[in-house]
């Protein structure tokens, strides 16, 4: 069996939503360079607090890539409320599944959306 | 294209090695201490092939033990060494801060068992000192074991050197030349070597079978004990279709060292010289004391798996020290022990080819690499920040 599965190739190979929002409104990043991922989730949410547009940069392996993109795909067009649910199991599952040393790349992505939206939200609150 | 760049993990296994060993599974298949024909032609040609890889180390017959491999030679060479030493009150071993695993882990194990350990540093060329390593013999030390050519970054020690000091101290003095046999000229009488290990697999020979070279007069005991196979070192019914397998390897392939050597240096110097062209990446170890085919280098701002990923996509099969292909939540010992930060050993790329290697290959590696690691820094925060400045860069541009 290969080490990962066709969905995370895919989402490794064909990564959607990498690139920077330069008016984005709530800006996130998980992880460091020393363990070797860094997640940064891009946010623009309208009044409506809907998530019109989202975009990452990510530093490590095949699954923290596959794991960020994926994560984008599933909270773009959302709800903030909706995006604050977005747990890494459902990421993970979105993905056919991660290699158990992998899990950690889902965790970030939960991760670092979360600072997206508290990012925003306390944007919003000054 | 494809290409194999993975030599230094395991090589594809040559023609001529393969049909050296269908006949001991087809025909000559006894067991060699059996005493009818086809047993006592299997002994035969074991003693043949022990005759033929002796020749080629430069040592005598009876001082080759065939093992299961690199790292079975290596752990009876160290813990054999180990325990003669413990007899005689010496209970003190000397190494390198990046030898392979079979090598350090079975130094940890004696440390548990009350032996003291002193791993030499192999400062940021990735070569010991010999100063250090003189200054580091003490009255009770039993054993020194320094790999001959490290399998991750390449480089080659002094081994003959070393070899020298430990002779005129009287320290017994095992190398895992794993790395070396096969690939640079190595010869146990002229570089004073007791012990060397040595794989088959590594030189286009099978997998599962090794050699532990036991220099006449210096004791040796057994790993594995049971029959008396390998007079009585080495227990266990011999491997002897590998056996053949690694005794054509091993000629072949040091009959063809100088052509190959001629042939590899201009094209490894070339792949040096194009990876170095990236900015902000450094070659891992000395340029010069080298193998002749393994590159390794870091790059800034990238991790190594996803470049690996990428360039298995683009048909170049390689390997990389970050803790993500490691296993571990650390990258790789070696690189950390030549003093890369984390950040940057995360990054690392090993490209090891053998003597099929062509220039246009080399090229087209090149370009790849060039590629995939743009294409990745684009996508990467951490690169982001080192190019505005929020983060001090390592490597120079
Ligand atoms: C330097 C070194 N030592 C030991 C070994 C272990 O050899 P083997 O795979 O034959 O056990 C290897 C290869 O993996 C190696 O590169």
């Amino acid at each position: 069996m290969a080490l990962y599965s066709d969905v995370v190739m895919d989402h490794f190979r064909n990564p959607r939503n990498v690139g920077v929002i330069e008016d984005a409104n709530g800006i996130g990043e998980e992880g460091n360079a020393v363990c070797g991922d860094i997640m940064k989730i891009y946010l623009k949410i309208n009044d409506d607090e809907i998530i019109e547009d989202v975009k990452f940069e990510t530093f490590g392996c095949t699954s923290a890539i596959a794991s960020s993109s994926m994560a984008t795909e599933m909270i773009k067009g959302k709800p903030v409320s909706e995006a604050l649910e977005l747990s890494n199991k459902a990421v993970a599952e979105a993905l056919q599944g991660l290699p158990e040393n992998k899990m950690h790349c889902s965790v970030l992505a939960e991760e670092a959306i979360k600072k997206a939206i508290e990012d925003y939200q306390s944007r919003k609150n000054k | 294209m494809k290409i194999y760049a993975d030599n230094a993990a395991t090589t594809k296994m040559s023609k001529q090695a393969i049909d050296a060993m269908i006949p001991y599974m087809e025909e000559i298949y006894g067991n060699p201490s059996s005493l009818y024909e086809i047993g006592q032609k299997a002994k035969e040609a074991l003693e043949e092939a022990r005759e033929r890889v002796a020749k080629v180390l430069n040592c005598q017959p009876r001082e080759i033990i065939f093992t299961s491999g690199g790292s079975e030679a290596d752990n009876q060479a160290i813990n054999s060494a180990a325990k003669v030493g413990a007899m005689k009150g010496k209970k003190h071993i000397i190494s390198t801060t990046f030898e392979h695993h079979a090598v350090l882990h079975t130094l940890k194990k004696l440390e548990k068992e009350g032996f003291e350990i002193t791993l030499l540093d192999v400062h940021s060329n990735g070569l010991v000192d010999l100063k250090e390593l003189e200054e580091a013999i003490r009255p009770d030390t039993a054993l020194v074991t320094i790999m001959y050519a490290n399998n991750e970054i390449g480089t080659v020690q002094p081994i003959r050197e070393i070899g020298a000091i430990c002779r005129a101290k009287g320290v017994t003095f095992h190398t895992d030349a794993v790395q070396a046999v096969a690939h640079i000229p190595v010869d146990v009488e002229a570089d004073n070597i007791d012990m060397l290990s040595l794989s088959a697999h590594k030189f286009h020979g099978p997998k599962g079978v090794g050699v532990l070279y036991v220099k006449k007069g210096v004791p040796v005991f057994n790993l594995i004990e049971g029959g008396a196979q390998e007079r009585g070192k080495r227990a266990g019914t011999e491997n002897v279709p590998g056996i053949m397998g690694m005794a054509k390897a091993l000629e072949d392939a040091t009959n063809s060292l100088e052509k190959d050597t001629a042939h590899l240096l201009p094209l490894r110097d070339k792949l040096i010289a194009g990876l170095d062209a990236i900015p902000y990446s450094e070659l891992n170890g000395d340029r010069e004391h080298r193998l002749p085919a393994t590159v390794n280098f870091c790059f800034e701002g990238i991790e190594g798996e996803s470049l690996l990923m990428l360039l298995d996509d683009k048909g170049i099969s390689a390997s990389s020290g970050s803790a993500c292909t490691s296993g571990s939540l650390d990258p790789s010992h070696v690189l950390l022990a030549i003093g890369r930060p984390h950040e940057v050993a995360h990054g690392s790329l090993r490209l090891s080819f053998d003597s099929n290697i062509t220039e246009e290959e080399i090229d087209y590696i090149i370009e790849s690499v060039n590629e995939v690691v743009t294409y990745l820094r684009n996508m990467s925060p951490f690169w982001r920040d080192l190019m505005t400045g929020k983060r001090p860069h390592v490597f120079s541009e």
